[in-house]
């Protein structure tokens, strides 16, 4: 079976570690928030000048100047700080961010990821997405594997215009996670009851399937 | 407004000296943190052929959506401009140019263009469509683009609290792009939702100094809410 959205969120905060500074995009990778595991406390970066993100208000405490990336309003927990958008991407862009989650259309074996625009679609924009890719080292990004018509989104080259050059080392899609290396997606763990002839079917850049791959479990 | 005393009474006051074809530049994040007084003001004024630099270009019937509706704005620098339907009307059919560009370099221009640096590298972008027509170099081994600082004829910025010398502190997330406008606007106007009596704002507390203030004027502000999120209590 495919990893639903909270599953692969779930599978996501397995790579929290104690200490992170995390970045956390729209979609799949806010979930992860949900599913940080016990005794571990990781602070949440939100690229409009928030480090430290709570959870959502309640009505009583719902406040306009308290928003994260989302435009969501949320609250700040103990030990927040709150800067300008300058600050912010300084901690970005300088690589001060531990971990970074965010989603794409595409990725490729060069590390290359589009995830911002679609030719002959309305462009709303970027937003932080190509300062998140450049100014991170460990990126995951979540994905579906194939488009519903069964087309793979893991290619040799990316077809759509790029978010960021060469800079994705982590892939977790609904069937797989996969890391690029060499000019490869290295398959490392498949989806639950998910076979690997099904991944290397539906994946279109190079694969290389290791002895070792192993089935993930939740 | 007299000497360091920054503080003016009207809107008038406050944008006089803004005319067609100007750069401004406005501070916010969505709708959170915007001069939302300040820009109506813009539309009562109805200058026109304005270069807007925001991250965003607000909603219909709100914020810098409102200055789509007499068509002022010719030119809006942006990170994410999906938020309303005019300006996806305006842009389609022509009426309207955006140049996107990716919000950490976005607030950096402006910081630069404060800092009176002209321009910086940076890999945000490089091999991207952001990169098209930009010097590429390459520094320990990382490509990079360069961006050009941006400045402005005005910055439109809203603070929470303001003296009389124009220092400036701004509530929680609402600080966003604001500190870094306030720097790069020839003429920068702050409008906020108090204005204190000198002392009162500690110096170590001042999130903008006053130098880069020229205006201040007390507003009352409606704080519209995009995404409304909460939880059970």
């Amino acid at each position: 079976m495919a990893l639903s959205r909270e599953q692969m969120a779930q599978r996501v905060a397995r790579e929290l570690q104690d200490g992170f500074y995390v970045n956390l995009g729209i979609g799949i990778p806010t979930l992860v928030a949900n599913y940080v595991p016990d005794g571990i406390d990781v602070m949440l970066q939100s690229e409009n000048g928030l480090l430290g993100m709570g959870a959502f208000p309640t009505e009583e405490t719902i406040d306009a100047d308290m928003i994260n990336a989302g435009k969501q309003t949320v609250t700040a927990r103990v030990g927040a700080s709150i800067f300008s958008s300058a600050e912010s991407f300084a901690m970005i862009r300088g690589g001060h961010v531990d971990l970074t989650v965010l989603g794409a259309f595409e990725v490729d074996v060069e590390g290359n990821i589009a995830s911002w625009m679609i030719p002959g679609k309305l462009v709303k924009g970027m937003g932080g997405a190509m300062d998140l890719v450049a100014g991170a080292d460990n990126i995951i990004v979540t994905m579906t594997h194939a488009s519903k018509d069964g087309e793979s989104k893991l290619l040799s080259r990316c077809s759509l215009p790029l978010t960021g050059a060469g800079c994705i080392k982590k892939v977790l899609t609904d069937l797989a996670y996969l890391e690029i290396e060499n000019g490869a997606f290295i398959l490392r763990e498949t989806a639950p009851g998910v076979s690997i002839e099904e991944i290397v079917a539906k994946t279109a850049g190079k694969l290389i399937v290791p002895d070792d791959v192993v089935e993930m479990t939740f | 407004m007299a000497g360091l005393d920054k503080r003016v009474a009207t809107y008038e006051e406050a944008l006089a000296g803004l005319t067609d074809n100007m750069t401004v530049l406005a501070g916010g994040f969505g709708l959170c943190g915007i001069p939302e007084n300040l820009i109506a003001h813009i539309k009562r004024m109805g200058v026109k052929g304005l270069t807007v630099v925001s991250n965003n270009c607000g909603v219909d019937g709100f914020g810098l959506g409102i200055l789509l509706e007499d068509r002022q704005i010719r030119k809006m620098i942006a990170s994410y401009v999906g938020e309303n339907k005019l300006f996806e009307e305006q842009l389609l059919n022509g009426q309207l140019e955006v140049e996107l560009t990716p919000q950490g370099t976005l607030a950096e221009k402006m910081r630069a263009g404060g800092a009176g640096i002209p321009a910086f590298y940076t890999a945000t972008g490089y091999g991207t469509p952001v990169a098209e027509g930009k010097e590429t170099r390459q520094f320990n081994g990382r490509n990079v683009i360069l961006e050009e600082a941006i400045t402005g004829d005005f910055a439109i910025v809203k603070g929470w609290k303001a003296d009389h010398f124009g220092n400036v502190v701004y509530r929680h997330t609402a600080q966003n792009f604001n500190p870094v406008a306030a720097t790069a606007g020839k003429i920068t106007v702050v409008e906020v939702e108090e204005i204190v009596e000198p002392g009162v704002l500690l110096p170590t507390e001042i999130h903008t100094p006053g130098i880069y203030v020229d205006r201040v004027i007390l507003g009352t502000f409606e704080k519209r809410i995009e995404q409304r999120t909460v939880r059970k209590a």
